[in-house]
């Protein structure tokens, strides 16, 4: 088998606040292979987005990772002091966030921070470095790239500015991008317009993906694995159509009831009883316990592990449900 | 006009124009051609809503869905046409009728922590309205809130918390129950459950849905969110820069849209069913409300365009089934 391009081994990472320990993600562990997409979904604050910034390592204090491995293409980037983690992001791993016109500078050009972004890992002339700005630029299918390098961020719309994002991430054909809610601040016609640019991207560059999302749905046609996430940690993963059609956790159960298009037109909605808890003061045993229809008394005494099924997926819960039933 | 009719807008139009200040216009005196902006953010729509309906505003950002919802809930005045409450026009309503229909027409918004005071209790966000229009009075107040907190699903001991102490979805609650303290008949919800996670979404979609039957409330559901509308919803307008593109019933509509639009908008929604699908795409941008393209606004993107939507407004067609859709296909063919 080949390397993973990405392989999180029991990352925890937790706040140190004056009100106690936050474990904004404890103990969480999955890969990600060349080109291929990994979404991680889950409700606010079940600690999807500071997973995915505990990879780029772009955790401030009071936050820490306090545990766990992260390795990029098999070479271990958790322990890295500053210096040596910048000359891996922007080259090796990218990241493209929720909203592009907090992450462009608004008042400098394009081409001013693209090329830097080019600059700041290859030495290359500032020709040659424009040049790969409007390549990457016609790559995510903004029209006249070269003309468009020289506007300002304020010039392009909500989506055209997210391709930017995409193109000044792609400019050194990173070996992993991690995603973070890009389209849930869009349209539905440019939310699917990106989505198609980037499943090209992948399967053209190879690029690995881990897409964060609060949306089921999106993810549904974008990932090839998807892993759940709740209170912190990894309740469900596996490939789309596993844990999509045969759901074993209840949580992952109760979130795609959730959704409307899930229930019968009219019906009520499958609700899950509760809110999610306050990362500081969880349960001691399985932190869905409380909101769970199927809890029993061993979810109150401990937190599950993850258990491994044939089929690839891995599902952290004491009474999962089996195919015999769901049918 | 049916009897059981609540609110109608006929023809209404909202324009929101910049005007010049003073820099532009001393400007102008020395010869500058600095113009007024004009946004026509609502064009022309007609909408009507009966006793319990719930009807559908759909469309994509800066589509005008949210300026008619306020006009309709008379927030804003419309620039031209008609707002009919109950069958009579609101401009010659007397201060009684004024009333009934402010009071009657109760607006739900997107961002809960943006639209309750942060400096007030619980209680007294819920109980204010009713106590000044004479629902309660100071010595029932505690128990009239407490009875609207059971009916949305809150805590009756939580009336001397503060917004702040609440979840999110607590907070929709709180909302939903401020709007619901001076006797709505129809609640316009304007993205309401956008900003909620998916399984707090469910639970205040449930909440709405058990409103309805309970108190016979009928809806405006504001939103971009087609799978929410689409199991909510008994009718729906999908609007494009500022007009009504197609109507007609939910179902419907779904199994068989007409307007080139509205296909791409469902085909275009992402789906729990598709596994690693191609994403179908429509090409360009939204354009701005400020320069729209003559004619037929959707024509520069729309993939059956001939060279009559450039030059001609599409006429609103009615369509079997009470439909509407305004695209020249239906009137005589693109050309």
């Amino acid at each position: 088998m080949t390397q993973p391009v990405l392989e999180v081994e029991n990352l925890a990472t937790h706040f140190f606040t004056r009100d106690g320990v936050v474990k904004a993600v404890d103990g969480v562990s999955f890969k990600v292979g060349a080109g291929e997409v990994l979404g991680i979904v889950g409700e606010s604050g079940s600690g999807k987005s500071v997973t995915g910034f505990s990879i780029m390592g772009l955790i401030d204090p009071p936050g820490r990772v306090v545990s766990g491995s992260i390795r990029l293409a098999g070479e271990e980037i958790v322990a890295r002091d500053d210096e040596a983690m910048r000359k891996v992001r922007g080259k090796h791993l990218a990241m493209i966030f929720q909203d592009p016109m907090m992450t462009l500078n608004p008042v400098l050009r394009i081409d001013t921070q693209m090329i830097e972004a080019v600059l700041a890992h290859d030495k290359v002339s500032e020709q040659a470095a424009r040049e790969r700005c409007i390549e990457a630029l016609s790559m995510v299918g903004i029209p006249s790239p070269a003309e468009r390098l020289v506007a300002y961020p304020h010039q392009f719309s909500g989506g055209m500015r997210q391709r930017v994002a995409i193109a000044t991430a792609l400019l050194h054909r990173p070996k992993l991008i991690i995603a973070d809610e890009p389209t849930t601040a869009l349209d539905v016609t440019i939310q699917s317009q990106i989505l198609a640019e980037v499943q090209k991207l992948c399967a053209e560059t190879g690029t690995a993906m881990v897409w964060i999302t609060h949306d089921l749905s999106v993810v549904a046609g974008l990932a090839d694995r998807i892993a759940v996430m709740y209170a912190g940690r990894i309740v469900e993963e596996g490939n789309v159509s596993q844990v999509l059609d045969v759901p074993r956790h209840p949580y992952t159960r109760g979130l795609i009831g959730s959704v409307p298009s899930a229930n019968p037109l009219g019906a009520r909605l499958k609700q899950i009883p509760g809110s999610t808890p306050s990362l500081g003061r969880l349960p001691k045993g399985c932190s869905f316990e409380p909101r769970c229809a199927s809890a029993s008394e061993a979810c109150r005494a401990a937190k599950p592990d993850a258990t491994d099924y044939p089929d690839g997926s891995r599902v952290a819960c004491f009474n999962p449900y089996s195919l015999a039933r769901a049918s | 006009m049916s009897a059981s009719e609540l609110v109608r807008v006929e023809g209404v139009s909202k324009r929101f124009t910049k005007s010049l200040d003073l820099a532009a216009k001393i400007a102008n005196r020395f010869g500058a051609k600095n113009r007024e902006v004009t946004v026509h953010a609502v064009d022309q729509v007609d909408l009507s809503i009966s006793d319990g309906e719930v009807v559908a505003l759909v469309g994509e950002s800066g589509c005008g869905k949210s300026t008619l919802g306020r006009v309709v809930a008379g927030i804003h005045d419309a620039s031209a046409g008609k707002v009919f409450w109950k069958g009579e026009d609101v401009s010659t309503h007397s201060d009684a009728a004024r009333k009934d229909f402010v009071l009657g027409a109760q607006m739900i918004f997107q961002d809960p922590m943006s639209s309750l005071n942060p400096r007030i209790r619980a209680g007294e966000i819920v109980g204010e309205a009713a106590r000044v229009h004479g629902m309660t009075d100071k010595a029932g107040q505690r128990d009239y809130v407490s009875s609207l907190f059971k009916r949305v699903g809150l805590d009756p001991d939580y009336v001397r918390r503060y917004p702040h102490q609440f979840s999110g979805g607590q907070r929709a609650r709180i909302g939903i129950a401020r709007a619901l303290a001076v006797n709505p008949k129809l609640l316009i919800c304007d993205e309401s459950v956008a900003a909620l996670d998916v399984s707090i979404q469910a639970q205040v979609l449930n909440l709405f849905m058990d409103l309805r039957e309970d108190l016979g409330l009928a809806y405006l559901f504001i939103s971009h969110d087609l799978g929410v509308v689409r199991h909510i919803s008994d009718r729906i307008l999908i609007m494009y820069l500022g007009r009504v593109i197609e109507s007609g019933p939910t179902r419907a509509i779904f199994e068989d849209p007409i307007h080139p639009y509205t296909k791409a908008l469902l085909d275009n929604v992402p789906k729990l069913e598709a596994k690693k699908r191609s994403f179908a795409t429509i090409k360009g941008e939204i354009p701005s409300p400020i320069n729209p393209p003559p004619g037929c606004h959707f024509h520069p993107r729309c993939p059956v365009a001939g060279p009559r939507c450039s030059r001609e407004k599409p006429k609103e067609t009615i369509v079997a089934g009470g439909r509407m859709a305004a695209c020249h296909l239906l009137d005589g063919g693109v050309v």
